[in-house]
């Protein structure tokens, strides 16, 4: 109890506010790895072709954008959600709907800033939905009943075509040109991609040392004690599902955008499970994690092909590689990825109690 | 606040807290029977009993997390019966937990901060707390009451145990309590540290009523001017600290029933 006696007579100290902006602020600003990070993808177009600048790095951002969704809920509140990517779907096809399309019968032609706003606002009531429907279970019927919304969606885009177009899906996005710029060409369509990532990843970074998110954090650690603190625990809930569903949106947007189509196939079960991949392995306890796990999956879903082919076996196995990637990881790291280099770090520098503040978004 | 102190004085009740009949039944094992108790505003009071008295059940009950199974219990004249645990904390009512409850995860500073927010407006805002936050210098000042200033920047996980007790009573005293219900305060603590709970117990606003559950007599009678005897689940005994301890039936209960 010594250190209690300690406290006491600092009590009348009027000074212990002032120390506060060190312990609360982003420790990513002094961090030079995230400021190299920064930097190397500002250049990117300086350094990558095109092939790597869409296939490689925008797809990595996009995916792990969505993945950054499900890092949410289930690093901060604790919500396993298996359709995160059937919401970023959601709101591609309700893009592909109300915007401009090869389909001129199923798409409503609005132009994209009224046809963006509307697919993302149907997205988060459509993910906020889902979510009122999973906060009433726990654990894996959470991930049940957000699977289960998954594959209900993918099985409906196929067999509906009054809306979207069964399992052809729609065909010939429009994708915006303004200010005399084609916004999905190469260079331009990388900066918003990396814009709208950055903006999601600093968002989320921010609110989880804001009230809302620090409550999330409650909510997942001892959902009893935050009722007996006042806090209505399901709305809290409901809400972190509406600003992921809003979050996994903008990411569908920029997805029907790069690939200018949306069909059943993207929002496939298979698909959604590959988000909680992507996520796992990267990391769920710090927003950067779902980058870097997207990162590791897109490199892996481009070169184990080849690479499998190069060293004689079927190429068609490159699953078996990301499966093995994801077992290994999982088996030494309960934290991902950031969780090795965090205890690479660690080692390192033993002296240093807090380790970096991560890499920036990769 | 003000204005639900108005309402529940038009209806005429003076009682913080008033329980009538309340019955808690797990399956076919009443944890609690009939069990009427009325306590004034302002008023401290420790319940006594032996394990399995009921004596938890009777907190869960008043705070809603678990509904009695029937019977009423009206908080300042409201009647609170069927609402949510955080309907009641948000009206003044406050517990601490036999097994400290707290967020291992975050720190003694985040850990009252959130607790602040609770009975706040604020409880869902985005926006980071600024320097002059009102409901950080809330904490802080929280964080002194308890003599936490030290280690306000440690993570929970890292506390020693009587600290986290201290936290426990932090937390119940966020915003404006009116009623709080203190669980087993001074389990595990040493003499020290139990004197330092006597201290920071009486040194509450005199507004603030509680009822205590305590095992040690030495903590339990220095701090109450009433004191509930439970057995099996009834009230057994009701009165002040002198009469429950010379009374021969409590003595035979507490000691002879082992007292842990």
């Amino acid at each position: 109890m010594s250190v209690t006696h300690d406290a006491r007579i600092q009590v009348r100290s009027p000074a212990p506010t002032a120390q506060r902006p060190a312990v609360r602020g982003r420790p990513d600003l002094n961090n030079p790895a995230a400021w190299i990070v920064a930097v190397i993808l500002l250049i990117m177009p300086l350094i990558a072709n095109g092939f790597f600048l869409i296939e490689i790095f925008a797809t990595t951002l996009m995916l792990g954008t969505i993945a950054l969704s499900l890092m949410f809920l289930a690093g901060y509140g604790g919500m396993v959600s298996l359709m995160q990517l059937t919401i970023a779907g959601f709101a591609a096809y309700m893009v592909a709907v109300f915007g401009v399309s090869g389909n001129a019968n199923i798409s409503l032609g609005w132009p994209w800033w009224l046809a963006v706003p509307m697919a993302l606002t149907l997205a988060t009531v459509f993910g906020t939905l889902g979510g009122a429907l999973a906060v009433r279970t726990e654990g894996i019927y959470t991930i049940m009943i957000t699977l289960a919304i998954g594959a209900a969606f993918y099985y409906f885009t196929n067999q509906n075509w009054a809306i979207f177009n069964g399992h052809t899906g729609i065909n010939n996005v429009s994708t915006p040109h303004f200010w005399g710029v084609d916004w999905r060409a190469d260079i331009p369509f990388y900066y918003v991609v990396l814009a709208i990532a950055a903006l999601c990843y600093f968002a989320v970074d921010y609110i989880s040392r804001a009230p809302f998110g620090l409550a999330l954090q409650g909510v997942r650690d001892n959902p009893r004690r935050m009722a007996a603190l006042g806090f209505n625990v399901n709305a809290h809930r409901v809400a972190a599902y509406a600003v992921a569903s809003f979050i996994a949106g903008l990411a569908g947007v920029l997805q029907v955008w790069n690939y200018r189509q949306i069909s059943p196939g993207s929002v496939s079960v298979g698909a959604c499970i590959d988000i909680l991949i992507i996520a796992v392995v990267g990391g769920i306890t710090r927003p950067v994690g779902p980058y870097i796990g997207a990162l590791v999956f897109v490199l892996l879903r481009t070169f184990a092909l080849d690479f499998l082919v190069k060293i004689g076996l079927d190429g068609n196995r490159f699953r078996l590689l990301i499966g093995l990637g994801f077992l290994a990881i999982v088996f030494w790291s309960s934290d991902g990825v950031i969780g090795l280099w965090q205890r690479w770090r660690q080692s390192q520098r033993p002296q240093t109690d807090r380790p970096g503040g991560g890499r920036g978004h990769g | 606040m003000d204005s639900v102190a108005q309402r529940l004085s038009a209806v005429g009740a003076g009682a913080a807290l008033e329980l009538r009949g309340v019955t808690r039944l797990f399956g076919a094992l009443a944890a609690l029977t009939d069990v009427t108790i009325t306590v004034r505003p302002g008023e401290r009071r420790a319940v006594l009993g032996s394990n399995g008295a009921g004596k938890t059940t009777l907190f869960n009950c008043i705070t809603g997390d678990f509904p009695p199974t029937s019977g009423t219990i009206r908080f300042f004249g409201e009647d609170v019966t069927h609402f949510p645990p955080y309907e009641r904390i948000r009206r003044g009512l406050r517990r601490t937990y036999q097994i400290s409850a707290l967020f291992p995860g975050l720190t003694v500073q985040d850990n009252v901060y959130l607790a602040c927010c609770g009975v706040s407006r604020g409880r869902f805002s985005f926006l980071r707390p600024g320097q002059n936050d009102a409901l950080m210098h809330a904490a802080d000042g929280l964080v002194q009451a308890v003599h936490l200033t030290a280690v306000k920047d440690q993570r929970v996980a890292e506390l020693a145990h009587g600290q986290q007790r201290q936290l426990e009573i932090a937390l119940a005293l966020a915003g404006a309590p009116r009623f709080v219900l203190f669980d087993e305060p001074a389990a595990g603590l040493s003499p020290t540290e139990r004197a330092e709970l006597v201290e920071i117990l009486t040194s509450l606003p005199a507004h603030i009523g509680y009822i205590i559950i305590e095992h040690d007599m030495d903590v339990a009678l220095r701090v109450v001017e009433s004191v509930t005897m439970m057995h099996n689940g009834r009230i057994f005994k009701e009165g002040v600290p002198e009469e429950i301890q010379s009374d021969p039936e409590v003595q035979e209960l507490y000691l002879g029933g082992g007292h842990e």
